[in-house]
């Protein structure tokens, strides 16, 4: 009794905290839906207001301002685009690697992560020359090609270890049957880490759509995407709080929707593996 | 044969694009630009609009990289003397038509954006600081705003103002770090003390009494007299704070003087009253000088299109424009003299005049009372200065919160500073 006692109490404490780590973390997002609906005022107000008069004109004055559509179909290319381009390589190599290492392997995979390490900042003047000469600034192709490459280290990564978690005498056995390399991927990894793949490609498109550096960057007008739309809307001079917020709601409303309808898959993915 | 070809060819499109800030007067002109596309059929105009810092490095890397990615940048006075010495932008004094009257232009924004004789931007808005204040409270408290303010003025007035009971603190200031926010202020403030950031030889003056007195002076004002959280205060902040009655006094940009005015969103609209920026022991650089102007950098490829567009967007024409669009209160100030000759526009901006003698006031050739390498007045003009005046910033924002004092602040400034200087190799 008193040890069911200790448990429901353990359970509780653990749901409380729970329950507080995910305040915690969604309240920034809760409170900027908040600000969106507020006046330019009421957003400034040094005594913040939970209740007040709720406004659309942040929303009004975003939509007269730019063309929340244009980016908002170049944000969903780029994060779709660079996630299938990303997993094109990442898939064969991550194969290679899990089935068929050697002794740099290891090396090679922590070489790849460490590349994340570097501030982006350092390579934006070669990769800037490299776009203008190749004709790729202000453009959904140059965009997607960044986006892929800077998410592939993590995208080989994850899938390095969905792979590793496939037992090898399956292709092993594919192969005594005449099973190539690309049949063994297409017919006996992908669907048995599917699971993985799926989380993995939903991991990346939201990477992707929340890439910022380099989308800020390396377009302008035709190719950018909504981190460029949010940026338009905080000024040095006059009141944007409730507009930048209406913006940012209707930048993150997508991948907050695709998240909450695939959370189910992405907990599944993300913890694929984890207990044995 | 050659109608067809014409046909093709005599309406194809030069699409210019156009980098600027999300500030009112630049949102106002993306507006109006549409008759400049009536005017001009076979021009089309793409906008780039982007925060301030953001902007700054896009068009930063474009113009470094010869990318061509924008015709018109909208830059300000720490960048149109240096990438014009660069070669990154064109040179427009021999570009611009001889309707567009640069003489009408004021001749410190002239100096601010040229280099060696080339002019390089041409200013939309320009700039500089006034000192608000609240004419009720200081005839509650028998107090009288004198024509020329002095920094001693400004601390005993904010004595007598100063409620915190009613929430209503003697002087708002800026407070947030940063080159361009309380770094703007403390400079002029440290120039009329009789300051300077450097000397003849490039050597860092914040260990110099000047600048102790003048820091000492601002810290100890905000701590006194000053609203709670001023450390976090920028522009926008206190804006609000005046405007819904909280300050007593706010020394800052000349623009918020059409805000301020404005009964539909100022509390205290008939209320405010306007003065010159304070002056200490030097009237050198106390007050401020910036402007946003257009450019057109070397590397566009529709280069006389996008000279059209700067001189249409600068001209005494599309100041005539905004007017009847929007009320002559709405036009873009401190650019052109005959902006300040139009009776209507002195009858609607009570502030007009004010604000005029104190940008003709600033002289960013000579910002201080000694000699100094450098130009800018509330800025100085070298690639270096964002970093070293964020740092700056830092540490004397460091000392308004109290986490150091005011000499540590210093001390470590000068530090900081000479460090940035020699790895950024200033004044070679």
């Amino acid at each position: 009794m008193t040890l069911s006692y200790s448990k429901l109490q353990r359970k509780m404490l653990m749901t409380v905290l729970a329950w507080i780590v995910a305040f915690l973390i969604f309240f920034p997002v809760f409170w900027m839906i908040l600000t969106s609906f507020k006046s330019e005022t009421e957003a400034i107000s040094r005594v913040p207001h939970l209740f007040f008069s709720a406004t659309l004109d942040g929303y009004r004055a975003v939509q007269e301002q730019a063309n929340y559509l244009h980016f908002a179909w170049n944000s969903l290319v780029v994060s779709l685009g660079s996630t299938v381009l990303a997993l094109v390589f990442a898939i064969p190599s991550a194969y290679s690697m899990a089935f068929s290492p050697t002794r740099r392997t290891r090396g090679t995979l922590l070489w790849m992560l460490s590349t994340k390490m570097m501030p982006p900042v350092g390579a934006l003047v070669s990769v800037y020359l490299i776009f203008r000469d190749a004709g790729l600034l202000d453009t959904k192709t140059g965009l997607l090609i960044v986006d892929a490459l800077a998410n592939l280290p993590i995208i080989v990564w994850m899938l390095y270890t969905y792979f590793k978690e496939v037992p090898r005498e399956v292709l092993e056995a594919a192969r005594m049957d005449g099973a190539g390399p690309l049949r063994e991927i297409y017919n006996l990894l992908l669907p048995l880490s599917m699971p993985g793949i799926v989380s993995t490609s939903l991991l990346a498109v939201i990477l992707a759509w929340n890439e910022a550096f380099w989308s800020l960057t390396l377009t302008t007008s035709k190719a950018a995407p909504l981190a460029a739309f949010i940026a338009s809307f905080s000024s040095p001079e006059g009141l944007f709080y409730a507009k930048l917020s209406a913006a940012s709601t209707m930048a993150i409303a997508p991948i907050l929707l695709l998240g909450w309808a695939s959370q189910k898959q992405l907990v599944r993915g993300l913890t694929f593996g984890a207990v044995k | 044969m050659s109608a067809v070809l014409c046909g093709a060819l005599c309406h194809a499109q030069t699409t210019l694009t156009i980098a600027t800030v999300n500030n009112g007067d630049m949102i106002v002109m993306q507006r109006l630009s549409k008759q400049f596309e009536q005017q001009h059929p076979d021009i089309h105009l793409d906008w780039v609009v982007l925060e301030e810092n953001i902007l700054r490095q896009k068009t930063t890397t474009d113009a470094a990289t010869h990318g061509g990615q924008y015709d018109v940048v909208t830059i300000g006075p720490l960048e149109a003397p240096i990438w014009g010495r660069r070669g990154w932008l064109l040179p427009l004094q021999t570009r611009l038509s001889q309707s567009y009257d640069l003489n009408d232009v004021l001749k410190p924004i002239r100096d601010g954006a040229s280099d060696s004789g080339n002019l390089y931007a041409v200013p939309f808005y320009a700039e500089s600081s006034l000192t608000y204040y609240r004419k009720d409270l200081f005839a509650a408290a028998g107090l009288t705003m004198p024509a020329q303010p002095t920094y001693d003025d400004i601390a005993r007035f904010a004595k007598a103002l100063n409620n915190p009971a009613k929430d209503i603190y003697g002087v708002c200031l800026r407070g947030k770090p940063g080159w361009g926010e309380n770094m703007a202020f403390i400079t002029t403030m440290a120039n009329t003390f009789g300051g300077r950031w450097f000397d003849a030889a490039w050597k860092p003056q914040f260990n110099s009494p000047q600048w102790r007195h003048a820091v000492q002076f601002y810290v100890d004002l905000l701590h006194k007299y000053g609203p709670p959280g001023s450390s976090s205060s920028g522009f926008n902040e206190n804006l609000t704070l005046f405007e819904n009655g909280r300050c007593g006094m706010w020394i800052d940009a000349t623009v918020a003087a059409s805000a301020l005015s404005n009964a539909n969103q100022s509390k205290v609209a008939n209320t405010v009253g306007f003065a010159p920026a304070p002056v200490a022991v030097t009237p050198h650089g106390a007050q401020w000088l910036w402007f946003w102007a257009l450019a057109v950098p070397a590397s566009s490829k529709h280069a006389d299109a996008a000279v059209k567009f700067v001189e249409w967007a600068t001209s005494k024409q599309y100041i005539q424009l905004v007017a009847q669009a929007d009320g002559w209160a709405s036009v873009p100030p401190g650019t052109r003299h005959s902006t300040y000759e139009q009776p209507l526009y002195l009858a609607s901006a009570s502030f007009a005049t004010l604000t005029y003698q104190s940008i003709m006031a600033a002289d960013p050739l000579h910002p201080t009372r000694e000699p100094v390498p450098y130009t800018g007045v509330q800025l100085v003009v070298i690639p270096a200065f964002p970093t070293i005046g964020n740092q700056v910033g830092q540490l004397l924002a460091a000392a308004l919160v109290g986490n150091i004092t005011v000499d540590q602040a210093l001390e470590q400034a000068q530090y900081a500073t000479e460090r940035v200087e020699k790895r950024m190799e200033v004044g070679h």
